[in-house]
């Protein structure tokens, strides 16, 4: 029998793909679909997702708890579960449409909650922590229920398929939002479990990512210490986890994490200024267990915008460009010109070197 | 006297066409093997004082001499052993503890040798160290949690770290054990490679005091030659509380080894006996460790990581754990294979445990606990190759000690008689004739090239995983599968057997 996704390592190869507006101006998910669909051959059908930032602006203050379960017991069992700990504003089934290619479709549920009042004074956590704790739990603890995202005003939508036929059957076209990642997965083995299609998300954060990182047991037995469960055992997941250890739990500003990520290699720093030099060698000195090693091209969604990086080498291919208040960012250049026929401007982001779209008047990821 | 039952445990051939009655050999040999017989005009040997050290056999100039096993055999017992056999006829004639030295020699398994790397094929690229960098700069010394950064400014500095440029050590050995030649080697080799070297318990030489910056000044319980000026020469203090080749003991360097030299560096005096008592007086619980590891923290100004070494023992993870939280910035863990100067027998091949077993389990223990960031690991006792250090790595350690394989590269030819005092190749005696044979340029020069050479394939192996900083190794154990070992021992080392 295969083992499914977090029961084994599976290496992927993939395509992907973001868009923001920097003003915040909410636009539907056809572009993102036409990007990522280009480059169908980066993908094989075991895999495609999106993410998507703005689209429930009438629940924007309530985490909207996008969920999979095998069957109805699971979906039962994990309700008790979230009626203990959160406040249901409203629950129901996320609308999808029949498209022949996919298939085996979970139980697909939606919620937008609240954390309990009293829970949240229990525990001493901050809100935040509290749901990314609950989250963690049911992924690793309820099996056959899978918490697909968990943000504010943010969804994840994923399937096991081609990544434009994901953008059909969640019928995707018709959300707004203003930022949009995408992903399509070219896995080297898997039985197609819907929940390790990708993105990735905890709380805010989504990652799109390609690559196959080589630092992975090194990174993921660090996160361990500070309480993340790698349960998917994918680079993805051990990714996001690294940027909510050192963004949100650590505080630590972008281009900190960057560089405990993509550091400079110690030839460069030689030749830093003092001051410089003394902060980039205590951040490789102190983080360098989450240096990711090994090919990566990686798209992280918040709220706030998105932001595109390389491995230090750059052995994944990456291409950004931007026309007015938008910035795009996919594998291939031509998945940008596919739906911006005329760019401004179009570069390759060097190896280590972020590509940084915020929306106005934001500050930080 | 009753009769001597040893009989020889070598025997010297010498092709009697190819000697030239050169005497080479007989000047050669500290243990007095080979003479001239003015009677017979020729060269003879008396085979049982050979300890096969082999210097006759390289120096001799037309190559007229070989040693073998004797060719005595003992009826065939697989209990009763020619080793177990000689070894009582040894107590029987002297009513001593028996002596050796270097590491156990027993054929207990080596579990270095039951693990298999990983390499890239397809789905990432492997890496080639000749066109890309390739890093292995380490850091040893607590790690905070994190970085505190104010208006992207660093605003705590970090505490004191010992930079490696490679993550190998020259672990302790101690002057006294060792010729100063070696010692002087040693550090030499050290300051060229980028990485340190350590005192041992026996002080800190005069004339080495140049390299102070890439040397451990050791703390062990006889406290031979520590002062303030000690503390303050070392790049790091090591507390030492155990050895791999000899767990729970104390050491005695015979009175007749402290010459004027010795007698100046351990501060004691010239003859006497220098004892290392088995524990420290003043440490006998881990709050007590506590308190040594501060107050030479404190007497040398928070300047410098304080190290602990201790023997790879059965309960070693759960003593890190107390020593991490005593304080100690470095944890050096030696397996019970590390080598010395001088050991009861007994002890060496039958106490302590595999640095392997030792490792995965401190590491894991410590990362349970949340604490691995606040502590190196060094690991040490045997390091026979850069594919050992690979997999040492691979399973926690930050960097590695090696010594054994340091002072074969000098010269030394395992015969395991350190303890003698007659080391023929200059390394393990204080014999001003056999100390000079040991030329510390060349010695230094050849544990450059050895430790060279391991960086080159350490590189190599990182890249076909598909690695280029050496930290994206540490405790990744994705990286290491086993082979033919039990279920059990797969899981202490935490890793896949191969195939999964």
């Amino acid at each position: 029998m295969l083992l499914r996704e977090g029961e084994t390592r599976i290496p992927s190869g993939c395509a992907i793909a973001g868009i923001v507006n920097k003003k915040g101006k909410a636009f539907s998910g056809e572009d993102i679909i036409k990007s990522i669909a280009l480059m169908r051959e980066r993908s094989n059908g075991l895999g495609g997702g999106f993410a998507a930032y703005g689209i429930y602006p009438e629940y924007k203050d309530h985490y909207a708890l996008h969920m999979f379960y095998d069957d109805k017991k699971f979906k039962e069992e994990t309700e008790i579960f979230l009626n203990e700990n959160f406040d249901i504003e409203i629950g129901g089934k996320i609308p999808t449409e029949k498209v022949h290619t996919i298939v085996n479709a979970p139980i697909i549920w939606r919620y937008f909650v609240r954390v309990r009042k009293d829970k949240l004074v229990e525990s001493e956590q901050n809100e935040d922590d509290y749901v990314a704790n609950c989250v963690m739990k049911i992924n690793s603890e309820l099996t056959g229920a899978y918490v697909v995202s968990s943000g504010k005003n943010m969804g994840a939508f994923k399937a096991v398929g081609y990544p434009e036929e994901v953008g059909e059957f969640y019928k995707l076209d018709n959300y707004k939002g203003y930022a949009w990642t995408a992903h399509g997965r070219f896995p080297t083995n898997t039985p197609g479990w819907w929940g390790g299609a990708h993105p990735f998300t905890l709380l805010d954060w989504s990652i799109v990512h390609n690559g196959e990182i080589s630092s992975y047991g090194a990174n993921q037995r660090y996160l361990e210490m500070f309480g993340y469960k790698c349960t998917l055992q994918t680079d993805t997941e051990a990714i996001t986890y690294i940027f909510d250890l050192l963004l949100r739990k650590h505080h630590l500003p972008l281009d900190v994490a960057i560089t405990a990520m993509a550091a400079p290699f110690w030839s460069e720093i030689e030749r830093m200024p003092d001051e410089k030099k003394e902060l980039v060698k205590t951040i490789r000195a102190v983080y360098g267990s989450l240096l990711v090693n090994g090919p990566f091209s990686v798209i992280l969604g918040s709220r706030n915008g998105i932001v595109a990086l390389n491995d230090r080498l750059k052995l994944r291919s990456l291409v950004a460009a931007t026309k007015g208040d938008f910035l795009y960012i996919a594998s291939e250049e031509s998945a940008i010109r596919r739906i911006c026929k005329n760019p401004e401007k179009v570069w390759a982001p060097k190896g280590g070197e972020p590509v940084i779209g915020l929306l106005e008047g934001v500050e930080k990821i | 006297m009753s009769i001597n039952y040893l009989n020889p445990e070598f025997q010297i051939e010498r092709n009697q066409d190819r000697c030239i009655e050169c005497k080479v050999c007989e000047r050669q040999c500290a243990n007095q093997v080979h003479k001239y017989d003015d009677d017979y005009k020729k060269m003879v040997s008396d085979e049982s004082l050979c300890v096969n050290c082999q210097r006759c056999i390289t120096m001799c100039p037309t190559k007229a001499l070989s040693v073998k096993k004797y060719p005595i055999e003992f009826r065939e017992n697989a209990n009763w052993t020619a080793s177990v056999i000689r070894d009582i006829y040894k107590q029987a004639e002297t009513g001593g503890i028996l002596l050796t030295g270097m590491g156990n020699d027993l054929p207990y398994p080596i579990y270095w040798d039951k693990m298999l790397l990983n390499a890239s094929q397809v789905t990432n690229p492997s890496i080639d160290p000749l066109r890309e960098p390739m890093e292995l700069k380490t850091f040893l010394g607590r790690k905070p949690e994190t970085i505190k950064i104010i208006d992207g400014k660093l605003a705590e500095p970090l505490p004191p770290q010992l930079e490696l440029e490679i993550p190998i050590m020259f672990s302790a050995l101690s002057f006294g054990a060792i010729s100063l030649n070696a010692g002087k080697a040693l550090a030499m080799a050290a300051k060229e490679l980028g990485t340190y070297c350590n005192t041992g318990e026996g002080g800190f030489h005069k004339d080495i005091r140049d390299y102070s910056k890439n040397t451990i000044v050791q703390v062990a319980s006889g406290r031979f030659g520590v002062d303030i000026d000690y503390l303050d020469a070392g790049a790091a203090i090591e507390i030492k509380i155990g050895q791999g080749a000899k767990p729970g003991i104390g050491g005695h360097l015979p009175g007749e080894k402290v010459g004027e030299d010795v007698s100046q560096t351990r501060m004691i005096p010239i003859g006497s006996d220098a004892i290392s008592p088995a524990p420290h007086h003043d440490i006998y619980s881990i709050e007590d460790l506590r308190q040594l590891i501060y107050s030479l923290k404190e007497a040398t100004n928070y300047s410098k990581p304080v190290s602990v070494k201790i023997a790879a023992v059965h309960n070693t993870a759960a003593i890190c754990s107390g020593i991490v939280r005593a304080g100690a910035d470095i944890i050096a863990i030696d397996g019970y294979r590390g080598g010395t100067g001088a050991t009861p027998k007994r002890i060496r091949d039958n106490v302590g445990i595999p640095i392997e077993f030792a490792l995965a389990a401190v590491d894991q223990r410590l990362r349970a606990e949340g604490i691995r960031n606040q502590v190196s690991l060094v690991a040490g006792g045997s390091m026979r190759n850069s594919a050992d250090i690979i997999k040492a790595i691979a399973l926690g350690a930050d960097a590695v000690n090696i010594a054994s394989s340091a002072l074969i590269a000098m010269g030394c030819h395992m015969c395991q008689k350190c303890y003698t005092g007659k080391c023929n190749w200059g390394i393990a005696t204080q014999d001003p004739n056999l100390t000079k044979r040991l030329n510390p340029e060349i010695a230094a020069r050849r544990m450059v090239n050895l430790v060279t050479a391991w960086s080159h394939e350490i590189k190599e192996m990182l890249g076909g995983m598909g690695i280029n900083a050496i930290e994206s190794l540490r405790g990744n154990k994705h990286m290491l599968r086993g082979i033919g070992l039990t279920d059990r021992e797969l899981s202490i080392l935490g890793i896949l057997p191969a195939g999964e």
